[in-house]
Formats: C-alpha cells, sequence, structure tokens
C-alpha cells in the first residue's frame, strides 16, 4: 500500500555514514546503496490493488445477431491487467541518496550519506575531519601515493623522529597563523583570545585547507603514519602533505594511505562496512544517529563572535 | 446511447483484435480527414489537438473495410481547404444524434474503445489485445520490454495465434520450462519474429554436432539470444574453441553447455583474453586448458579486472601459476574479498599458500567461503575482528 512505503520514506530521512573501502569510486558507493534501499524496501511494499473494471458479458447463447430479442448483459467487475507490476514497472525509481564530503578512489573511510530530507542537513558548519595519514620515505612518484610513476628515489637513514616532530611542528605553526586569519576575528579582544585558547577558532567563508591538528602516531622508517584533523581539504592536498614533510626533510616521501577517521560526529566505529549495506541496517544507523546529529547541531551553532553562523 | 447513423454503418461489427493490427500514426492521419466529412465547423489545424480527438474518439476505430470505406467516401468529399461550404448541412443523409433507436439496435452498436494512438506505455493496450494479456499471464515482464527502442509497437503488432502460439510451442517442444518461459521472452521477444523453419533448422544443427536435448534446452534458456543466430556463425564459434583452445569435442560441449553466452558474443574480446593469460600472464598451453574447462567465465570476463585480481594474487600473495592454475575459482572472485581476506590473514600471521607447509589455507577455501565460516575455521577469528579489521584498511 502506498501508506506504507510513505512511511518507509518518512524512517528513511536522515544521515548515517559508511565505510568506503579503497580504490572504489563515491559514485559505486552510493549507487549501491540506493539500489540496496529501493530493493529492501520501498519495491518489497505489496502494490496498490489493481483497479476493477467492468465487463459486460452476454449470458445469451446465440451471437450478437440482430434477430435474438431477450440479450441480457450482466456486468462484472474484472481486475485490469493495466495494474499488474509486470506491466507497470516497480513502483519507486529513486530514492535521493546524497553524499556529505566526497572522498576519493584511492582513500578509505568514513564517507557521511544522507537520504531524503537528511540531505539539506549535510552541510552543517563546525564540521572537522579527522585523517591517518601513512607515508613511506624513499621515494616520490608523479601522483604523490605510491602506485604512481616513480620519478625519484632518495635514502632515509638521517631521519628520526625527534627531526619529523620538529618539522611537523613547524607546518602546525603555519597552520595556526592561517587559521587566525582566515577566522577574521582581533586577537586582541578577551573573547578572542579566550575562544583562541580554548581551541575554538574555526575559518570564515571560503579558506584553502587548514590544519587543525598534526601529529605523528606511527615511525617505523621508511614507513610513518601521521594523524590530521582539518578543514577545507581535498585527499589531494593530503598526499601532498606528505611529499612536503619529506621535502623538509631533505629526503622524498609518497602517501600510501588515506583514511578518514571522522567526519563531524560520524567515527569509525559507527561506520557501516560492506556487509552491512542492506536496506534494515541503514535504517538503523539512521535512526540511531537521528538524535545525535540533532544534539551536534544544537551544541555546536552560533558561538561567540562568529555570528553568521 | 444515441449514436450518429452514419457512424454506425461505418463501424458495424469489427472485431475489436483485427483495428490493433494497424499502424496508429496512419490511423491518426485518416481519422483527421474522417473529420472534415462530419463536421465542417470545427476548423483543424494540421496537428490535432487532443481535446478534438477526445470529442471525436467514436471515430478512430480502424479496420480494412473501414479503411476502403474512408477512402472512398474522401473521394467523393471535397479536400481541406476549398469548397467546404459546398457540403449541404441540411442534407436528409445527416440523422439527428437526437433520434431515438430502438434497444436491440442500440446493444448492437459495438463502441470501439478509444485506444490512444501514440503512448510511450503498454499499459493502454494491455487489456484489449489478446498477445499483450497473454504474455504477462506467462510472465513476461512488459515494462521492461517497452524501454527498449520499438519493441513495445512489434509486440502489439504480433497477432497471438499466428505468430507467438507457434514459436511458444515450439519452446515447449524443446523442452524449455513453461516457468523459464516468461524471463526468456523478457530478455529476448525477438525469438517471436524468428521464422520456424529458420529456428528449427539451428535446433537441428546442434543436435546434429551431438548436443543432447537437454543440453539444448537449459543452453536456450541460459542464453535467449542463441537460436537468433545464423549456423554459420554457431559454427563458427563452435570450431573456434575446439580450435584455438585445442580442447576435444566434448569438453568444447561441456564448455558451451553451461556457458552458452561464449557461442552469442563476439570472438574478439575471447581472443584478447586468451593473449592476455597467455602472454601478460605467462600460462602455458596446458594450464589455460585447465583454467577455461573448469570457470568457463575468464574467456568473457572483463581484462582489467582478470588482470587486477591476478597481479594481486600472484604478485603480493606470492602464488605461484601452477596453484592458481589449480584454482581458477580465484579468478572469477570479488577483488575487494580477495584483498581483506588476505590483509587480515597477514596480519594474523597466517598467510601460507604453499600446500607444502603447515597450516596452508586453500584459494578457493579463501574465496568461496562465507565470512562468518571463514573466520572461525581458516582465520581462527571472530567476526567483529574481522570487521574492525576492515575499518583499518
Amino acid at each position: 500500500m502506498a501508506a506504507q512505503a510513505i512511511r518507509l520514506f518518512r524512517k528513511m530521512d536522515g544521515l548515517f555514514a559508511v565505510y568506503k573501502p579503497q580504490g572504489v569510486h563515491w559514485k559505486h558507493v552510493r549507487d549501491s546503496i540506493e539500489s540496496n534501499l529501493l530493493k529492501g524496501t520501498l519495491n518489497s511494499c505489496p502494490p496498490p490493488a489493481p483497479q476493477l473494471a467492468v465487463q459486460f458479458q452476454l449470458l445469451s447463447s446465440g451471437e450478437n445477431s440482430s434477430s435474438s430479442k431477450d440479450l441480457a448483459l450482466s456486468p462484472t467487475m474484472v481486475p485490469t491487467l493495466a495494474d499488474h507490476p509486470l506491466v507497470t514497472g516497480p513502483q519507486f525509481h529513486k530514492v535521493h541518496v546524497g553524499v556529505g564530503h566526497r572522498l576519493d578512489a584511492f582513500s578509505s573511510g568514513v564517507l557521511v550519506l544522507g537520504v531524503g530530507k537528511g540531505n539539506g542537513v549535510v552541510k552543517v558548519c563546525y564540521i572537522l575531519y579527522d585523517y591517518t595519514l601513512e607515508g613511506e620515505f624513499g621515494k616520490a612518484t608523479d601522483n604523490f601515493t605510491d602506485t604512481g610513476r616513480v620519478i625519484e628515489k632518495t635514502t632515509y637513514n638521517h631521519v628520526t623522529q625527534d627531526k619529523l616532530e620538529r618539522v611537523l611542528a613547524m607546518i602546525q605553526g603555519a597552520n595556526q597563523k592561517a587559521l587566525i586569519t582566515y577566522s577574521q576575528v582581533d586577537l586582541r579582544t578577551q573573547e578572542a583570545y579566550e575562544l583562541a585558547v580554548r581551541g575554538l577558532l574555526y575559518p570564515l567563508g571560503k579558506s584553502p585547507p587548514i590544519l587543525m591538528g598534526l601529529r605523528c602516531i606511527h615511525f617505523n622508517p621508511p614507513h610513518f603514519s601521521l594523524e590530521v584533523q582539518c578543514v577545507n581539504e581535498t585527499q589531494k592536498y593530503l598526499r601532498k602533505l606528505i611529499h612536503e614533510v619529506g621535502l623538509e626533510l631533505r629526503t622524498c616521501a609518497v602517501c600510501s594511505g588515506v583514511r578518514r577517521t571522522r567526519d563531524g560526529p560520524f567515527k569509525v566505529e559507527n561506520a557501516l562496512t560492506r556487509q552491512y549495506w542492506t536496506a534494515d541496517s541503514i535504517i538503523q544507523a539512521i535512526a540511531h544517529f537521528h538524535k545525535t546529529t540533532l544534539g551536534y547541531l544544537t551544541n555546536h551553532s552560533g558561538k561567540g563572535t562568529q555570528d553568521k553562523y | 446511447m444515441h449514436v450518429c447513423q452514419r457512424c454506425v454503418s461505418l463501424l458495424l461489427s469489427r472485431p475489436l483484435s483485427a483495428a490493433l493490427q494497424h499502424s496508429t500514426r496512419a490511423l491518426h492521419q485518416r481519422s483527421h480527414l474522417t473529420l472534415l466529412q462530419h463536421s465542417t465547423r470545427h476548423t483543424l489545424s494540421q496537428r490535432h489537438s487532443r481535446q478534438t480527438w477526445r470529442h471525436f474518439a467514436d471515430h478512430q476505430a480502424a479496420s480494412p473495410d473501414v479503411y476502403n470505406k474512408i477512402d472512398l467516401a474522401q473521394k467523393e468529399v471535397v479536400p481541406l481547404n476549398s469548397d467546404v461550404h459546398r457540403i449541404d448541412l441540411d442534407a436528409a443523409v445527416h440523422t439527428s444524434p437526437l433520434q431515438e433507436i430502438s434497444e436491440e439496435e442500440a446493444v448492437q452498436i459495438q463502441v470501439p474503445y478509444a485506444l490512444p494512438p501514440e503512448s510511450s506505455t503498454l499499459r493502454p493496450y494491455v487489456d484489449k489485445s489478446e498477445t499483450l494479456s497473454k504474455l504477462v499471464q506467462l510472465g513476461v515482464n512488459l515494462w521492461k520490454l517497452e524501454q527498449r527502442p520499438n519493441v513495445g509497437s512489434m509486440l502489439v503488432r504480433l497477432d497471438f495465434h499466428a505468430d507467438v502460439a507457434p514459436s511458444l510451442l515450439f519452446l515447449k517442444d524443446l523442452g524449455v520450462e513453461e516457468s523459464k518461459l516468461g524471463q526468456l521472452l523478457t530478455k529476448n521477444p525477438f525469438i517471436l519474429t524468428e521464422s520456424l523453419d529458420n529456428l528449427e533448422a539451428r535446433v537441428s544443427y546442434l543436435k546434429s554436432k551431438k548436443f543432447s536435448k537437454q543440453s539444448v534446452a537449459a543452453m536456450v534458456s541460459k542464453a535467449p539470444y542463441l537460436l537468433n543466430f545464423s549456423v554459420e556463425r554457431l559454427d563458427n564459434r563452435l570450431g573456434f574453441f575446439q580450435k584455438q583452445l585445442g580442447l576435444s569435442a566434448e569438453k568444447a560441449r561441456d564448455i558451451v553447455t553451461r556457458l552458452p553466452k561464449l557461442l552469442c558474443g563476439s570472438l574478439e574480446p575471447i581472443k584478447e583474453n586468451l593473449k592476455v593469460c597467455e602472454l601478460e600472464f605467462g600460462f602455458r598451453g596446458n594450464e589455460i586448458q585447465h583454467i577455461v574447462t573448469t570457470v568457463p567465465k575468464v574467456l568473457i570476463a572483463n581484462k582489467r579486472k582478470l588482470t587486477q585480481i591476478f597481479d594481486f594474487v600472484h604478485n603480493t600473495m606470492d602464488v605461484p601459476h601452477s596453484l592458481v592454475a589449480k584454482f581458477p575459482q580465484v579468478l572469477n572472485a570479488k577483488f575487494l574479498r580477495i584483498r581483506e581476506r588476505h590483509l587480515f590473514l597477514e596480519y594474523l600471521g597466517r598467510a601460507q599458500y604453499q600446500p607444502s607447509q603447515p597450516n596452508y589455507i586453500s584459494l578457493d577455501r579463501l574465496v568461496f567461503l562465507p565470512d562468518d565460516v571463514f573466520c572461525s575455521e581458516v582465520a581462527l577469528a571472530t567476526l567483529e575482528d574481522f570487521e574492525r579489521f576492515q575499518k583499518r584498511l
């Protein structure tokens, strides 16, 4: 019945997170989730009852000839074949599934998708993205990844964790200055100072990628991993960051993995892996996040001097 | 119902199924011209508007007699733009629509159903066409077929007793199950327009190549387009598989019975896949034969995906050629699945693919077991661990 399908549509409005595997284009993820939703729920609802049409059937024994005088017609209600599911096709062809912040094919990690009315909520301010970047010293390629064409090879024996952390601190300092500039606050005021102390500064309007936090979590030459919190970034920028870290250390580095671990309120633990991309799990995840996303929005909207939001 | 007498004379006693035989576009133009006979007050443009069509809906029925009648009538009638005023409106020929006629005459009037001349779906025609209703009852998915260009019009024009029924009986004699007929026709509606002589010639050719009756029926159900190809083409393909792969006649027959799509598609991608296996992967001739007889799908698989899987299995998992040839099912599996499972086993330290070593894991078990069985038996870990590991990739 249409009512059942409408109820399902309402249940599906919202956001949920999916773990995108590496090597898969985000569009394929979105398409497969849309078709799973259509298959699992909407098109499995029973279709509306077929319309009945009136057919007149002659009860007389003879054929339609002008000589017969007593023609008795009996009306019967017969379901029309025009409403048969094989003739009309599936009831629903499309569910509006949108991707919040795209991940390119080389990266993996948390990908937030919105269904129905959730699509309007996706663009919310104060969203921070957490990434784990894996790098490897010793070579440089044309597209900053380890699968590209190798351009340069260098030694890395001189690199120590101490030097790496010094370089990271320098990068973080530059980013802090950029953050203050782009957040358009005057640090001479008391409120701005307090925000800066608590780490609540956020860039206003358009800005280049800014790293709010950067640290090394693993160092095992030639491999190392960094944890990054950033805003307005692209994955290519993060791979270039690894390359620049290598350059600063007088060696070269390529990125062997970009993993998004957090997208606003959605963390890795809450993301659905491939075997859970079915309609039931998705509806459960949406219901689970319904309260949390609302809480996040009310807590983080319109703070302090940044009244624009 | 009061109907103009002239209309009654034109439309008397025509069966409706005949009415559906004709091109509805031509119908459109004829009805446009008949309107001029009957009403001079309405000035009609060349392009027929919907409102006027609906108003004159009872003029729509077409039949050979009616066409002829319309044609004859046209010759009497003065052409469109000139001398319209010469038709005498008060002529006794036109009886008033308010004139009463007897009940018997009224009941005998067959009002032709107002079928739309053009429609983007088959819905308006299904109830009225015997062909279409029987096809729906068989299980043919008309909605899918009408998406394809020109198939809808072709189906509407088919006559059930002349075209469709003999083909269906032929397929039933061949041994195709009734439940599969619907799917077959959904995939290949053109089997109904193929002449019975051709179909019988192709079936007899296949039987002469020693395909049993059941295998022919199974092949036709799996590859609905098979019988639309000429005997020369089928012969060419079968010859290719036997010569190029160096297989015996029986093995070639076995491959073709299991994957009849091989006979339908073009040979170029198959030749390319064989070259890839030989030159890029480096398999020997007998290994290729074994792979193809075990998993014929390798011949029509996507070249890029095949290369990706083989590259990972051979270079990253360090599995030698002989083992891959022994378990060719791994080439048919999903790349992401192989990758995740291998990395999980490597993380646990259980990635052992050499048969001579202890704790050996065969490639087919790696790939074919469902997730929970894989975790419990092969990896000796829980499903949650596997999921947590997947999120670290």
